[in-house]
């Protein structure tokens, strides 16, 4: 099998000055889309079909920081934290996921599948007012990745999907810190359909491909696997 | 707001000004950088183990700084306090620089915050701020000393070099921003005095014509 061929990491604003030189072997693949959409799913099968293809998988997502992760848990427990806050923290969290994870696994030439990536932080982030200027300019410290899907689904099906997983709704994915609605299932709908139309905004302004995730889960996964392969052929030396 | 290198006085000084407007009947509020619950745990924890890269270590501090920005500053200056700080954004924009972070970077991460109406720089030599802080403990303290950069095995040289660095970068912000030196070498009295004078300018001024505190310096798109 040729290898994919190598090139400079490229960020999206400033970079990070000590790592500009550093050369990435593999490809960074993005998969996007609120919970309830089939994206773990998805990036499990993804990695499943890579890793049989041959190729060195690395997977990440948000919240997974070692220093970090479980103490978004708890600051969110104990006080409720402002917008530009709980950008910041989650920005703080990524940063670490992206310098002690994905910039090393593409430097050694790993093929990095990313639940979920910057976007849905800007897409939460920008609901919430903290203006999209600064969101952009915050995570200028960002690498592009390669390809980035999101996975969209009509709220109302969202939620069916949701409460039929876990029987509740998440606090902060149903918006319920910004006031919208006292009913939750109208708050929940409200939140997911701003949280779309910033996706859709988005998705033009950073190149993120969108893909239907009303469908079934191995129409979704063929249509993903199709896109993936055709990308990755196409980056071979 | 004052800034200046550690030991460079900057807290004796916050603190008698503290007192003074306390006792002339304003209300005033104190913070201090890296103070927010939220966030210092995390980052006593990442220092320890020596895990932060700078970009995690600058995002980290802008967190701590946007929660007491979010809870306290911002609703305080509104509501017609004296915000004193010990270190602000600018102590960020030094520090997260000389520890490789893009300079335009950083500004923008901190866009939200305020223009102060005073910050008081500290100018001190760091021969004699080390002195300062040798005589409190024995022993430099190894992000103080910038041993995550590599500068020098020795932790002396490696102080010497780091907060040569420092000075170098909160000089050249000096005539913007409102900055306004204090020779940290005069003696402590004499710097309280021209400092007073300096707040006395500001707090006279009626109420209704103190620059509103800003939500954000630049157009943040919709």
């Amino acid at each position: 099998m040729r290898e994919i061929a190598p090139r400079q990491l490229r960020f999206y604003g400033e970079g990070i000055s000590y790592l500009r030189k550093v050369e990435s072997k593999g490809r960074l693949i993005v998969v996007e889309g609120p919970d309830g959409s089939g994206r773990s799913t998805q990036v499990d099968q993804i990695i499943a079909k890579l890793e049989a293809a041959g190729h060195a998988v690395v997977t990440t997502g948000l919240k997974r920081s070692e220093l970090i992760g479980s103490g978004i848990l708890e600051a969110k427990h104990k006080l409720p934290l402002g917008k530009k806050t709980l950008a910041l923290f989650y920005a703080a969290d990524f940063a670490d996921q992206l310098e002690h994870r994905i910039i090393p696994a593409l430097h050694a030439g790993y093929v990095v599948v990313a639940d979920r990536y910057i976007y849905t932080l800007m897409a939460r982030s920008n609901v919430r007012g903290t203006g999209r200027g600064w969101s952009h300019d915050l995570f200028g410290f960002a690498i592009k990745p390669d390809l980035v899907f999101y996975l969209d689904v009509p709220p109302e099906e969202l939620f069916h999907r949701v409460f039929q997983k876990y029987g509740t709704l998440d606090y902060y994915e149903s918006g319920a810190d910004m006031g919208l609605s006292d009913d939750l299932y109208e708050s929940f709908v409200i939140y997911q359909e701003k949280i779309a139309k910033e996706f859709a905004h988005l998705a033009s302004k950073y190149g993120i491909v969108r893909v239907d995730g009303g469908r079934s889960i191995p129409e979704v996964g063929t249509d993903l696997q199709t896109r993936i392969d055709e990308y990755l052929e196409s980056q071979r030396l | 707001m004052v800034e200046g290198i550690d030991g460079s006085g900057k807290s004796t000084q916050v603190h008698l000004l503290d007192k003074w407007l306390r006792s002339l009947g304003l209300r005033v509020f104190f913070t201090e950088w890296n103070s927010s619950d939220v966030v210092k745990e995390i980052t006593s924890k990442g220092k320890k183990k020596a895990l932060l890269t700078p970009t995690t270590f600058s995002l980290l501090h802008a967190t701590d700084f946007a929660d007491r920005y979010e809870r306290n500053i911002s609703p305080l200056l509104e509501a017609g306090y004296c915000v004193l700080a010990d270190r602000y954004v600018y102590t960020a924009f030094v520090r997260d620089v000389v520890r490789g972070c893009s300079p335009a970077w950083v500004r923008k991460v901190y866009s939200f915050a305020a223009i102060p109406d005073i910050t008081f720089y500290f100018r001190v030599p760091p021969e004699i701020a080390m002195e300062r802080i040798l005589e409190g403990r024995p022993k430099l303290k190894y992000y103080e000393a910038g041993m995550d950069l590599n500068l020098s095995n020795d932790e002396y040289e490696s102080y010497r070099i780091f907060q040569g660095r420092i000075v170098d970068q909160y000089e050249s912000m000096v005539g913007r921003d409102r900055f306004v030196v204090i020779d940290g070498t005069l003696g402590i009295e004499e710097q309280q005095e021209r400092m007073r004078r300096q707040v006395l300018k500001v707090i006279q001024r009626p109420v209704a014509s103190l620059p509103a505190p800003v939500e954000t310096r630049r157009a943040g798109g919709t």
